[in-house]
């Protein structure tokens, strides 16, 4: 006690050092390794050996800039897809839902009781070319008499869109559950319409959340290589599925680590990016 | 009702697949623990406990106690208990676990690991001396290993391996969506199937079939050989008569009628083919693909113990009492005898008990293609778009 009080400078350091332990254990010296990895030439059979081999870079971009383009493109589209639906769920839930808003935030959650394969495999259900969503989609003509949804691209980003629609939703409903209604109610007192209220105020202050929930939901689908191994053809192949085929097929550790390393410069740059355009404070509230 | 049963199948599959995505499930492969001193095959004691790796289903199962029975006998006839663990459910990721704690000369804590001889993995393990010799001298049963199985090219005298299970890799097809499929041209030419074919994601599966139809022996793959069984396939990448690579996720789809025909294995049509009428399988005319998949002993694991746990497996009466839940191919002589007392209609069924001339028709790929960096890579770019 008394050590505290006479360095009380030291009390957020010490409040910060289980964080900072945590990352720099679990963060940096697992990217320190991959860095180094990266940088390796060699094979499984004669082994790897640091060689500054800043080839596995360019080879890197170069061969897999298709992977790379469409991976993010799956993720673009899958985000703005994620956004369209969940903030109207949770704009209605937090606004409406009265006394049933946990239970329905529960079923927005639910599906993460179930393993991340079996929801994916349940899609595999859904699109199926016998099913019921390809036979009406056929009967009104929006497919051909033999068109199908699974392994097409289609599929695969319905996937991601789903698989991460509760990262989107759920920082959106803090957001607008916070929102005190009588800011609502004012501008509308001040002669505002329904919809511009919407527009002035209440979208401006749920911002955070939709900054969070597009982040949260690009960052993991980007990455992603489930949806694309699961409900995609070779040609709907994302970045992912190159990563981990170089890493367990190939044992290609360096240009798998490399890869890994240009999916998150881009990443990071991406958000970089995002955060300039909307402005960092809206991260924050 | 029979559909619900193959798609619990699957899902169970899927779920212990699954269990590779999980972080403590990668941690706990990975956190091998400090190298305990291995034991020397001169070293005659058992140890308290085996611990034994191996593939979901497959091995036999006490429907109501949820136990494996040949595991209890063994425990009752050595006082060996056996940690049997089902964590194996892809040869590339499992490897990818074990490789880290191999390599830097540490145990993965496991006496029995079982791997699949049409991956590159078992020469690997042997190759990188990752594996223990076999104590032969405590398997006399090795006796009864089916002579087509003694001489592996990349274990000829099996000083290191013992196999577990067989598998034939074959066409499967749905008669009610198409004519009977039993040629390779016919699958990947055919445009009445367009778009509902699948070819098998290990280039050890699928290389074998494209390169009998070609006219080439996939036992001895050269540079012609190979590049033509890649222009085969690749034109039907592009044309989009393939529409996927799969795993054994190709059984919901082919019984459900997404898929009209596709390569598959023969053990998991024994299943599907149980539950739905309309699926059948063969061995291509031209010839299919025999895997096997191999138990072998990683660097630390007791040796010793391991080795008696192989010798009781190769008994003909408990291997024809595995081989009654598990529907591939025994490696055992003598148990289609003793299953033929137990359970008939399994010890019959070709599928599982293949004849002489299905053997004959069938091969593994080389396994000097298997570990050739140029190969490999050429097939995963072609399987990745």
């Amino acid at each position: 006690m008394g050590f505290l009080h006479r360095h009380q400078g030291l009390t957020p350091y010490l409040l910060l050092a289980p964080g900072l332990v945590y990352l720099g254990i679990f963060f940096v010296v697992p990217l320190g390794f991959l860095v180094h990895q990266s940088l390796e030439t060699g094979n499984i059979d004669f082994g790897y050996a640091f060689t500054w081999a800043w080839g596995n870079y360019w080879d890197a971009i170069h061969n897999y800039r298709g992977h790379f383009v469409r991976s993010f493109e799956y993720a673009a589209i899958a985000t703005t897809l994620a956004l369209l639906f969940s903030y109207p769920l949770v704009y209605w839930i937090a606004f409406r839902g009265g006394r049933w808003k946990n239970l329905l935030l529960l079923f927005i959650v639910a599906p993460f009781f179930v393993t991340y394969l079996i929801r994916t495999l349940a899609w595999e259900t859904i699109l199926a070319d016998q099913g019921p969503v390809v036979r009406v989609l056929r009967d009104v003509g929006i497919l051909g008499s033999d068109g199908r949804l699974l392994a097409t691209s289609f599929a695969v980003v319905a996937g991601i869109t789903y698989n991460f629609l509760p990262f989107m939703a759920l920082p959106i409903y803090v957001s607008l559950e916070q929102i005190d209604v009588r800011l609502i109610e004012a501008a509308q007192d001040l002669y505002a319409s329904k919809w511009k209220a919407f527009v002035r105020v209440t979208l401006p202050l749920s911002l955070p959340g939709v900054v969070a929930g597009t982040l949260l939901t690009f960052i993991p689908a980007a990455g992603d290589f489930i949806n694309a191994q699961l409900l995609g053809s070779p040609k709907n192949h994302m970045i992912g599925n190159v990563i981990q085929s170089k890493f367990l097929e190939l044992t290609d550790y360096p240009s798998a680590a490399a890869m890994s390393f240009v999916l998150m410069a881009v990443i990071l740059l991406l958000v970089v990016l995002y955060a300039r355009a909307v402005g960092t404070e809206k991260l924050t509230g | 009702m029979t559909d619900v049963l193959t798609r619990r199948d699957l899902l169970r599959r899927a779920a212990a697949s699954g269990a590779f995505l999980t972080v403590p499930g990668v941690l706990a492969a990975c956190g091998g623990s400090s190298s305990k001193s291995s034991s020397s095959g001169s070293d005659h004691t058992l140890a308290k406990t085996l611990h034994f790796s191996n593939w979901p289903l497959y091995i036999d199962v006490d429907e109501k106690t949820k136990k494996h029975p040949t595991l209890d006998m063994f425990t009752k006839k050595t006082g060996v208990n056996v940690q049997y663990v089902e964590d194996i459910n892809d040869n590339a990721t499992y490897f990818g676990k074990i490789q880290g704690p191999l390599s830097r000369g540490q145990s993965i804590d496991r006496d029995i690991i079982v791997m699949t001889d049409n991956s590159r993995y078992p020469s690997l393990l042997i190759k990188k001396g990752w594996v223990e010799k076999l104590d032969k001298s405590a398997i006399p049963n090795f006796k009864n290993l089916v002579p087509a199985l003694q001489h592996p090219n990349w274990d000829q005298n099996r000083d290191y391996s013992l196999p577990w299970q067989s598998g034939l890799t074959g066409i499967a097809y749905n008669d009610k969506l198409t004519d009977p499929v039993l040629t390779v041209p016919d699958l990947l030419e055919n445009p009445k199937l367009k778009g509902k074919v699948t070819l098998l994601q290990g280039m050890g599966d699928t290389m074998p079939l494209v390169m009998f139809a070609n006219g080439d022996d996939p036992e001895k793959v050269t540079d012609a050989s190979w590049d033509r069984a890649i222009k085969v396939i690749k034109k039907g990448v592009d044309s989009g008569q393939i529409r996927q690579f799969t795993g054994n996720d190709y059984s919901g789809p082919l019984a459900k009628g997404d898929l009209k025909a596709c390569f598959a294995w023969s053990g998991d049509v024994v299943q599907l083919e149980a539950d739905n009428k309309h699926l059948h399988w063969n061995l291509p005319k031209d010839g299919g693909g025999i895997w096997t998949d191999n138990m072998l002993i990683p660097k630390g694991g007791n040796v010793y113990t391991a080795s008696v746990y192989m010798n009781f497996a190769y008994d003909p009466h408990i291997a024809a009492l595995i081989e009654d839940y598990v529907n591939y191919i025994c490696p055992v002589k003598g148990a289609k005898q003793e299953l033929e007392k137990i359970d008939p209609g399994v010890a019959n069924n070709t599928l599982i008990f293949p004849t002489d001339a299905m053997l004959g028709n069938a091969k593994n790929i080389d396994s000097a293609a298997l570990n050739n960096e140029k190969y490999i890579t050429e097939w995963q770019n072609l399987i990745s778009g």
